[in-house]
């Protein structure tokens, strides 16, 4: 669909913007172009629609060299998101996302149709955007509209120029979640610059590594990971990604050191007041040298209430656990795959330790992806 | 002396008609300082070399004192309102030439490449985005303008254009303050009064968007 053959820029002065861009996307590839600030991802993305000229090499665009194309009709045809969302002020939401159907000199009746449809699409109801203007929406609205005034025209190929690198991380991902919908129900190929890895292996099909001007390596997020072509796109993924921080952990760097703990024969209503008391939903029974016997949760103990005395009347036997040393990620993977709210740590004699918890797990996730100072 | 109001008995229809030739005087040298004055700055948006000397030109004509320039066109094209009318455009254009070319060159270029990225061509960039987002510092620039001309409408009287500039030149040739007070007030008044006026004209036209700046 897209094939850039032998793509180079030269800028004044001799500054290499791009050195030999090659790369073939088919039609419906997502495709991110990731690297290092000033390695030519924008330069690469704008010489697709002609903002840029190419110093040599060709693009071709379903087999037709672009430059023979009138750059301004060449333009509607490829949808075009810039970072700095740049909605136009002096217009209306639903003016902004009918800029290139305006263009394209589509009737206002089909244009209105449209810039509902899309609206609805991401769930920003027409009736209250579509009369407001881009100042009173907020960053990640304006950007939603960003991408969908790319859409408009029904572009088969759309460009992406960082385009949430200026949202707050929690928006940032809510729109990656949703572009990655939007990709999944309407095929577009895209062409996709960023420098957050993250949003990178989260969207792409093929990611391309790019690094002073060249493409360093192009492959799926997975293959990526497992096999990094240098030491520069390792360093670039990162070390801590998917793991190797979480791995060197074990199970007591991320557990809760002393869980609440009854003795088997503690009372029914002492334990409700202590889980009362302590705000914890579930109780750990133990013999006194500390061995774990089991866990009794509140559901139990209200539903119960008549028929017991004691917690160990109630207390389930067959509590999974796991063993001091464990590595932090096995617990984590047994905690996610058997549904579990909590995971209890043993030492070698079967005496309680501490707990891990859903809430513990994320800490310890946050920590690798954001840094320490996140999940302390 | 007489007082106020018998004063303004016998001169009040004078004063009237004098305020509305000092009006259609000033708007009309401003109309066509806009008519000339906005074309040329988005021209010159686009030329920056050419910006610089008409730019030039048109602040060393704001440079000449008026009373001299009133006496300067003399020669050229006599006395009424022709001259002063050409005078008073002339002094109308830097402001508003100005404003527009900065206006067009301060828009954000995100604006523009996102524009031109979607396939605006020259005149669409033109029209849809950069006259838009310039209007507001144009429109200022035209306020600006205007009051000043009002202003400086007074001094056509010395060459024969009538307006609130007469009963002033009157009344310093008499030493009646009355009648320098009778043209100074309106020419005032008018000013505050055009100046809000196209304040109103300038929130109505501009897209909720824009405003609250
Ligand atoms: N108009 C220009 N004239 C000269 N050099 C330029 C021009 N535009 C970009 N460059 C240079 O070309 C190189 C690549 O720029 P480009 O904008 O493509 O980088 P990028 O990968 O998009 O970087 P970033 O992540 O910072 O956006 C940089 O070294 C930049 O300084
Ligand atoms: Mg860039």
């Amino acid at each position: 669909m897209l094939t850039f053959e032998h793509v180079a820029k030269v800028y004044a002065g001799n500054r290499v913007a791009v050195a030999d861009f090659n790369l073939e996307v088919k039609a419906g590839e997502f495709i991110v172009l990731i690297g290092p600030s000033g390695c030519g991802k924008t330069t690469t993305l704008k010489m697709v629609n002609r903002l840029i000229e190419p110093t040599s090499g060709a693009i071709y665009l379903n087999g037709k060299d672009i430059r023979e194309q009138n750059p301004v009709m060449l333009r509607r045809q490829i949808g075009y998101v810039i970072q700095q969302i740049a909605l136009f002020p002096n217009m209306t939401i639903a003016q902004n996302v009918d800029v290139v159907p305006r263009l394209l000199g589509w009737p206002a009746e089909r244009r209105r149709r449209r810039a509902w449809e899309l609206l609805e699409l991401v769930g920003m109801d027409p009736d209250v955007y579509a009369g407001r203007y881009p100042s009173e929406l907020s960053g990640g609205q304006q950007q939603r509209i960003g991408v969908l005034r790319a859409l408009a025209a029904e572009p088969p190929l759309i460009l992406m120029d960082e385009p949430f690198g200026a949202l707050d991380p929690i928006t940032r991902e809510n729109l990656q979640e949703e572009l990655k919908g939007l990709q999944a129900k309407l095929h577009k190929t895209i062409l996709f610059v960023t420098h957050d890895m993250d949003e990178a292996l989260k969207l792409a099909d093929r990611i391309v590594v790019m690094k002073d001007g060249n493409i360093v390596q192009v492959a799926a997020p997975e293959e990526l990971l497992r096999h990094p072509a240098n030491e520069f796109v390792a360093s670039f993924i990162g070390k801590d990604r998917l793991g190797p921080g979480l791995e060197l952990r074990s199970v007591e760097q991320v557990m809760i050191g002393e869980p609440v703990t009854v003795r088997p024969h503690t009372g029914i209503a002492e334990g409700v007041a202590i889980m009362r008391r302590k705000k914890v939903d579930t109780l750990l029974v133990t013999e006194e040298s500390g061995r774990l016997l089991g866990a009794v949760s509140i559901e139990e103990l209200n539903r119960n209430y008549q028929r017991a005395h004691q917690v160990q009347d109630l207390m389930a036997r067959d509590v999974p656990a796991v063993f001091e040393g464990t590595p932090a990620r096995e617990a984590f993977d047994l905690i996610i795959r058997e549904k579990l709210e909590y995971l209890p740590v043993m030492d070698r004699e079967g005496r309680l330790k501490g707990l891990v918890t859903r809430t513990s797990m994320v800490n310890a996730l946050a920590s690798v992806v954001w840094g320490d100072e996140a999940g302390a | 002396m007489l007082s106020w109001t018998e004063f303004l008995a016998v001169k009040g229809p004078g004063i009237l008609s004098a305020t509305w030739e000092h009006l259609m005087l000033s708007l009309g040298a401003v109309l066509l300082g806009t008519l000339i004055a906005v074309p040329l700055g988005i021209i010159l948006a686009r030329h920056e070399r050419g910006a610089s000397v008409v730019l030039g030109i048109a602040s060393t004509i704001q440079t000449i004192p008026s009373l001299a320039f009133f006496g300067f066109v003399l020669p050229f094209l006599g006395i009424g309102v022709v001259p002063a009318m050409t005078v008073l455009f002339l002094y109308s254009l830097l402001p508003i030439l100005r404003n527009t070319y900065t206006g067009i060159r301060e828009v954000n270029p995100a604006y523009l490449e996102a524009g031109i990225g979607m396939g605006m061509n020259r005149r669409q960039l033109l029209t849809w985005i950069q006259f838009p987002l310039a209007f507001p510092v144009i429109m200022s620039g035209i306020r600006v303008s205007t009051v000043y001309i009002i202003s400086w409408a007074t001094l056509s009287a010395l060459i024969g254009a009538g307006g609130l500039g007469d009963p002033i030149l009157a009344g310093i040739h008499t030493y009646d303050a009355k009648l320098i007070i009778a043209g100074a007030l309106p020419a005032a008044i008018l000013a505050l009064l055009v100046s809000w006026l196209l304040g109103l004209v300038e929130y109505a036209v501009t897209p909720r968007g824009l405003r609250q700046r």
